[in-house]
């Protein structure tokens, strides 16, 4: 008998082996595993792990459909809340989240919740079902602007209320940050992702790439000429922050940005693909979120020996527990309480070393978190020939800045109302990283759901 | 998917297209570019507006083959089609902006035009002459056979002084020179100054023109991938600031710019872009076995 108070353990590829491909790294439960994990939860009356999800699926619900077998049934329910399940199993941070709310977890492990989810949607796929179609169709257009979390649960929700929907996507694939972002290996493009857009369009919802809002056409002329009568604002924060220190334009040096896009989007690792990327022997990534694991992991799965580098020590970590988790497991070495000074170059101008100072943690600063201080004279040389800067990101200004009587704060960010989205501009909502700066992909869903009923009742008022 | 209303040569390796492209053709104005992708594998490589004509939403674009992916463009003929093309990317030129009409009609311009660079210079002289303003144009090239767009500027240049490296053609000697004899010798005087081509050429002009205190406007074209500012592959050092050429450019300061290190960091992918060339060109039949490049593992 299986000890309760433990989650039904998820296979994973070994590391040692997944350490050289760009497969997933976790497999999945089985239908039995995932009945046999079902069987754990309690169904409590008031459940906390519904108020823990942005989206607020109806978690025990699900998954006493779920214990039942009744696997089609728990999509459904899933269904009702989310657009984007197979995505969410895989990347949400559950431990923060539903899984960090489960009363199990008070005694033992919280019910493996993620895992349930992405079993669910991956049985749903791969048995051909789909999201109900919506019963009536208004016409009346909205646009949504940017095809990642946020815009494609918005889009998706607001097809359901019967809007002619059309998203408008910068690159030359939907999927945004889900396709540029995060690695195939955490997060598989054409099973997945693609599906899930594929799942939004039988919907109903346009999709329509290569269109830069404020450059291909602006927000104030999909309104005045192009008949949409609401806007949502899912554009992301797309625009990568530096350090500022000596060397950073060195030949070797990218943004965390460049680099995993190069590998997603471009699939810069497979050799039928044209764009090229660096393939360092020696690779230091700066920063400690889930971009900077993302990076470091690409690197070690690119050949390299990877260095993440880290001004905080591991408690600080920004990282989801499971990526720093695999990250270790896979031989990413961790230089925490260390903060680089300047990158070294050679006479070519290529990247020789990094020059790192160590830190001590003082006093907490805002974040609450204790503030990283030098320690004097402790500075130290590690010799790398890439430097992959991960240090967050911000939002990209060619909306803001091209669309009259959009209002923003002094992070650049769109100033939107939490729970309807709506910006300064009438008809015009947002939501995601373009409001809050760099979060999560459920965070972004959650508002894009909110948008979709605040456009919803914007409309119907109209 | 974006078709191809015209495919042809405009000299030797210089090729030209126009590509409908009804989004961009719309908004783009002089010296912006675009991001174009030939098919599902292929890199997104970013390419000058030549022309536009925003009733028929056409573009049209002139390339020289520099790696796999532009060398692949140049199998496309009329009726194929790019699988993407995404624009219009960049600020516009300074020169050619309503708003500022009136200030540039009190300059004097000069234009220096170098190789495949001739061609997105071509839509500022244009512009500024449909707003009557007639701008000199210097047009190098390495040789006759390789000076393209000759009869379009004729039709919009103030001057005209077409020059090519080995004489063949017009006056003889590099852009720069040209330069000098107008500056120095033929009486001229300048303004204002936008130089276009390779960076080895911007680089001399912007050394020569320094010279005479002339402003001058170049434009950068590093290496790029989405060409929104997302990458940042593209940052640039103008004077002692890091900019994108992508969102903050593609034309800067040529005066500020740092063209020793940008032309390090263009060479960043050269061996790996040469070996696909090299795949692409001649099959399998260069994999003798050398051991250097490894494509025969």
């Amino acid at each position: 008998m299986a000890d309760v108070l433990k989650k039904v353990p998820v296979r994973e590829q070994d590391p040692k082996v997944r350490a050289t491909n760009f497969d997933e790294v976790c497999l999945g439960y089985n239908k039995e595993e995932a009945i046999e994990e079902a069987t754990r939860c309690l169904h409590c009356k008031n459940a906390k792990c519904v108020q823990g999800c942005p989206v607020n699926i109806n978690i025990p619900e699900f998954i006493a459909e779920l214990k039942e077998g009744k696997i089609e049934e728990a999509y459904k329910v899933i269904s009702q809340s989310s657009a984007l399940p197979a995505i969410c199993g895989r990347v949400c941070p559950q431990e923060s989240q539903c899984e960090g709310k489960c009363i199990r977890g008070i005694k033992g492990e919280p019910v493996s919740i993620g895992k349930l989810e992405r079993f669910t949607a991956d049985w749903a796929r791969e048995n051909g079902i789909k999201p109900p179609a919506p019963e009536t169709r208004n016409g009346r257009k909205v646009a949504v602007i940017g095809s990642g979390p946020s815009g494609l649960t918005c889009a998706g929700d607001l097809a359901k209320y019967g809007y002619d929907v059309t998203i408008f996507e910068a690159l030359h694939e939907p999927g945004g940050v889900l396709v540029y972002g995060i690695p195939e290996f955490r997060l598989p493009k054409l099973d997945v992702v693609a599906k899930e857009v594929e799942n939004v369009k039988s919907l109903g919802v346009k999709i329509e790439t290569n269109v830069i809002i404020g450059k291909s056409v602006t927000i104030d002329e999909l309104m005045d000429e192009e008949g949409f009568e609401a806007v949502f604002i899912g554009s992301g924060a797309g625009l990568p922050m530096f350090m500022g220190i000596p060397g950073e334009t060195a030949k070797g040096v990218f943004s965390a940005n460049e680099y995993l896009t190069r590998n997603n989007l471009m699939k810069a690792f497979r050799d039928d693909y044209d764009t090229p990327i660096v393939h360092g022997k020696k690779v230091a990534v700066v920063g400690g979120g889930n971009v900077a694991m993302d990076a470091a992991r690409t690197a070690l799965r690119l050949g390299a020996e990877v260095h993440i580098v880290y001004r905080r020590s591991e408690a600080e970590l920004p990282a989801r527990a499971e990526e720093v988790h695999h990250a270790k497991e896979e031989g990413i070495i961790f230089d925490l309480l260390t903060n680089p000074k300047e990158i070294l170059v050679d006479e070519n101008d290529n990247v020789a070393g990094i020059r790192c100072i160590r830190m001590e943690l003082g006093e907490p600063d805002a974040s609450g978190r204790r503030r990283p201080v030098e320690i004097p004279g402790s500075e130290f040389d590690i010799a790398v020939d890439t430097v992959i800067m991960s240090l967050g990101t911000s939002p990209n200004p060619l909306i803001s800045s091209t669309t009259i009587g959009l209002d923003t704060n002094r992070r650049k960010c769109i100033i939107a109302d939490e729970e309807t989205g709506q910006t300064s501009k009438n008809g015009v909502f947002a939501g995601g990283d373009a409001v809050t700066g760099a979060a999560t992909v459920i965070l972004a869903m959650g508002a894009g759901k909110a948008a979709a009923k605040g456009i919803h009742e914007f409309l119907s008022a109209k | 998917m974006y078709r191809i209303l015209k495919a042809g040569q405009l000299a030797g390796n210089i090729y030209e297209m126009v590509v409908e492209a009804p989004r961009v053709a719309k908004r783009c104005l002089p010296g912006q570019f675009v991001i174009v992708k030939m098919d599902e594998v292929g890199e997104r490589i970013p390419l000058t507006i030549c022309d536009y004509d925003r009733e028929a939403g056409t573009i049209t674009i002139v390339f020289q083959p520099v790696g796999a992916s532009t060398e692949k463009f140049t199998q496309l003929r009329t009726g194929d089609a790019f699988r993407d093309f995404v624009g219009p990317l960049g600020q516009p030129s300074d020169l050619c902006l309503e708003s500022e009409l009136e200030e540039t009609k009190k300059k004097k311009i000069l234009f220096v035009a170098g190789g495949v660079g001739t061609a997105p210079v071509y839509p500022q002289v244009k512009w500024l002459h449909e707003h009557g303003v007639a701008a000199d144009v210097i047009v190098g090239a390495k040789t006759k056979d390789l000076v393209i767009l000759e009869d379009k500027f004729k039709a919009v240049s103030g001057n005209l002084y077409i020059t090519t490296d080995d004489g063949s053609y017009g006056r003889s000697g590099m852009v720069t020179k040209v330069i000098d004899d107008l500056l120095t010798n033929e009486g001229k005087s300048y303004d204002h100054c936008v130089a276009i081509g390779p960076m080895i050429m911007m680089k001399f002009c912007c050394l020569t023109t320094k010279k005479y205190n002339l402003k001058t406007i170049v434009s950068m074209n590093p290496i790029m991938v989405d060409g929104t500012g997302m990458c940042g592959a593209c940052r640039v050092m103008v004077g002692d600031e890091v900019k994108f050429a992508c969102v903050d450019g593609p034309e800067f300061d040529g005066h500020l710019i740092d063209f020793d290190a940008a032309m390090r960091r263009q060479a960043m992918y050269k061996t790996e872009e040469g070996r696909k060339l090299l795949e692409l060109r001649e099959g399998r039949t260069h994999h003798g076995g050398c051991g250097n490049c490894g494509g025969d593992k």
